[in-house]
């Protein structure tokens, strides 16, 4: 069990810059979620820590000793593939034992260590088969057997239920998490699935074209997104943004979207030009009294709630409100936001301005 | 029928093709018959005209490609006594007596030594070669691929000329590590890249899930990537082994007291009294035998690999 600590780690690939300095620590024990679009650097940050990669320039520590430059072997880790590869050549029980024959370890020991992980996973039954020929879920669970079998420093596991079915992969993922708790051991978990990190991590990095965007717990992160393209790619449906011209000074409390004065957490810096106010669907409401107005273009309807898409001065925006309440298209309808909840977010440079209620969470690292 | 499937072939298909297969087999197989049947004829049913295809089939052309055979006179056989051994009365039919082993057995054993010793040769460093250009960053990668299979863009004889200079000077002429080398310089291209085009096929992180379980590189392509290359490496040895058992040209031209394969020994066997055709087809029947049984051995794979690269595992 280990704590891992990424300082200004950087990988090029040729011109192609992949990852750019990257620093985070995950501690021990932790879920950690490296989440971001595809090709945003995050497998090849995973790859880093594993050993599969040497990185650029930075330093990698895995409990306390820089690795950065050590063989995959000698790192002591465990690595799930998206695609498991499983050794094809042989039986599950092999490819179980396989990292504990490496170590030289006696054979009466593999035996017993390889039937305590069939036990927890609940594949004792399957211990003998070719591992051709079996389903989706049992290809995880003997990779993952493979994993802990060694008792390793930090499991990697890059987007290990990126090739199951949709309806399997809830499943497997309670399941993950609940070895995860059992072992205790520190996971690095690489996936592009923004619902998937919130419901297994105990802290995300948000990653988008090499660099580190956000680094927290998952409700900071989707409350206070410290970018707007954190805001955008967690959460669904995403953050509402909507474009104006204004300004706010240090502890200014509201902003101007045309006539509507709308009330905002205390600014702790001050920005005037192009801002853009971010609000979550969840936190528009409608209100008769509000100055501030929308037209009804699209209603879904999706049981306790409905998603409600409107077109407002500054842009379209989606609502998610009580589905008791009747709406129809076309409906001009006055909108207010929920003041603790909002953020405000610098046009240009995307970056989310500080306040009294994000202060502290905008960590990238 | 009434159902009408695009995918499957109707009944006339099936028939059509069916007499397409037999027929193309009969033509390859014909020669092989002949050969074969010739073998166990008489020198003279051998020369019959109209050729004989029923016939009392002897061994006699299989005594005499191993033998070297003197006509004696009534009185000189007298002398010797009465013969000892099955293929001594075999013989002594003709009034012929067995002189000693002719160098069939030897040139036989040669062609085994530099058939098989190039196929290992070409399938070690074809292994490593394609090992090292299907997963590393090789400088000029292409290039160097592209310069590997050219050497097969001309006939490998339009080269006999300097090659046959560079063994006089090297000392490699009719020597067993001469032929090893030259057939595995002519297969390598081949080898490296059909293997290449194999290991290209198995997936990377079979090797990285190796290297996290605590093995070195050359563990991980030991004990991971080969056995998982077992049908491509088959297939390529089977083609390796087929060129260099063949090979007809070089051997005449670099081969003759010391390293002679059985190709260019083959057609020169001579009988007592004019050429022996029997003879010539016994040694050419047995000269399949070493392929046939190498490819049968690897037939598992080499049906897998044949069709190699069309099928994702």
């Amino acid at each position: 069990m280990a704590q891992i600590r990424i300082q200004n780690v950087r990988k090029e690939f040729g011109a192609f810059t992949a990852v750019r300095s990257s620093t985070f620590t995950i501690e021990d024990g932790e879920f950690f979620m490296l989440l971001g679009p595809s090709g945003c650097g995050k497998t090849t940050t995973l790859r880093m820590m594993a050993g599969l990669e040497l990185p650029t320039s930075g330093e990698i520590f895995i409990d306390g000793e820089e690795v950065g430059m050590k063989p995959a072997s000698k790192r002591d880790i465990a690595f799930v593939f998206q695609m498991f590869a499983l050794y094809p050549h042989m039986n599950v029980r092999k490819n179980i034992s396989y990292p504990l024959v490496s170590q030289g370890m006696k054979r009466e020991e593999v035996k017993t260590r390889v039937q305590e992980v069939a036990r927890i996973l609940k594949i004792e039954n399957i211990l003998d088969r070719p591992v051709g020929g079996l389903s989706g879920g049992d290809r995880q669970r003997v990779a993952l057997g493979r994993a802990i079998v060694r008792q390793p420093k930090a499991f990697f596991m890059d987007e290990p239920l990126g090739a199951l079915d949709a309806e399997f992969r809830e499943h497997m993922a309670e399941e993950l998490r609940a070895l995860h708790d059992r072992m205790g051991a520190t996971t690095v978990y690489v996936t592009h699935d923004q619902l998937e990190a919130m419901q297994m991590g105990d802290k995300i990095v948000v990653m988008n074209h090499g660099v580190v965007e956000q680094f927290g717990k998952p409700q900071q992160i989707y409350d206070w997104p410290a970018t707007k393209f954190v805001a955008q790619f967690i959460g669904s449906p995403s953050m509402n943004f909507l474009d104006f011209e204004g300004m706010i000074g240090i502890g200014g409390k509201s902003v101007d979207l045309g006539e509507a004065k709308i009330e905002v957490p205390a600014a702790r810096e001050g920005r005037a030009g192009k801002l853009t106010l971010g609000v979550r669907p969840e936190h528009v409401r409608f209100a008769t009294e509000s100055a501030y107005r929308g037209r009804v273009t699209a209603v879904e309807y999706l049981g306790t709630t409905q998603i409600v898409t409107l077109r407002s001065s500054h842009g379209d925006l989606k609502a998610r409100i009580p589905s008791d309440r009747p709406v129809r298209e076309g409906e001009l309808v006055g909108l207010a936001f929920d003041a603790r909840t909002l953020s405000l977010f610098d046009a240009e440079t995307g970056k989310a301005l500080r306040s009294d209620a994000n202060d502290g969470v905008l960590g990238h690292g | 029928m009434s159902s009408y499937s695009i995918t499957e072939p109707s009944r006339r298909q099936k028939w059509f093709a069916g007499v397409l297969v037999v027929l193309y087999a009969l033509i390859t197989i014909l020669p092989l018959v002949w050969i074969i049947g010739t073998s166990f004829k008489t020198p003279s049913d051998a020369i019959a005209y109209p050729p004989k295809t029923f016939f009392t089939p002897t061994v006699e052309g299989y005594v005499n490609v191993f033998t070297t055979r003197t006509r004696l006179t009534e009185e000189q056989l007298q002398a010797v006594g009465e013969p000892q051994t099955w293929y001594d009365r075999l013989v002594r039919k003709d009034g012929l007596v067995i002189s000693g082993p002719s160098r069939f057995a030897e040139r036989f054993t040669n062609s085994v030594i530099i058939g098989f010793g190039s196929t290992v040769l070409c399938i070690v460093l074809g292994t490593a070669a394609a090992y090292a250009f299907s997963r590393f960053k090789v400088p000029l990668k292409d290039d160097l691929l592209f310069f590997i299979l050219s050497t097969r863009m001309m006939p490998p004889i339009a080269v006999a000329i300097p090659i046959f200079l560079m063994f006089r000077s090297l000392g490699l002429s009719d020597t067993h590590a001469g032929m090893i080398l030259l057939y595995t310089a002519v297969n390598l291209s081949l080898s490296v890249w059909l293997l290449k085009g194999f290991i290209d096929e198995i997936p990377v992180e079979y090797e990285e899930a190796a290297l996290i379980d605590g093995y070195t590189r050359f563990q991980a392509f030991y004990k991971v990537v080969l056995p998982q290359a077992a049908t491509g490496i088959a297939s390529t040895a089977i083609f390796c082994l087929i060129f260099a058992w063949n090979e007809y040209a070089f051997a005449v031209l670099l081969t003759s007291g010391n390293a002679q394969t059985a190709p260019p020994f083959i057609p020169t066997i001579i009988g007592v009294s004019g050429q022996d055709w029997p003879a010539v087809a016994a040694g050419a029947t047995l000269f399949l035998v070493p392929v046939m049984v190498f490819t049968i051995l690897l037939r598992k794979h080499l049906l897998r690999g044949i069709t190699f690269g069309a099928v994702r595992k």
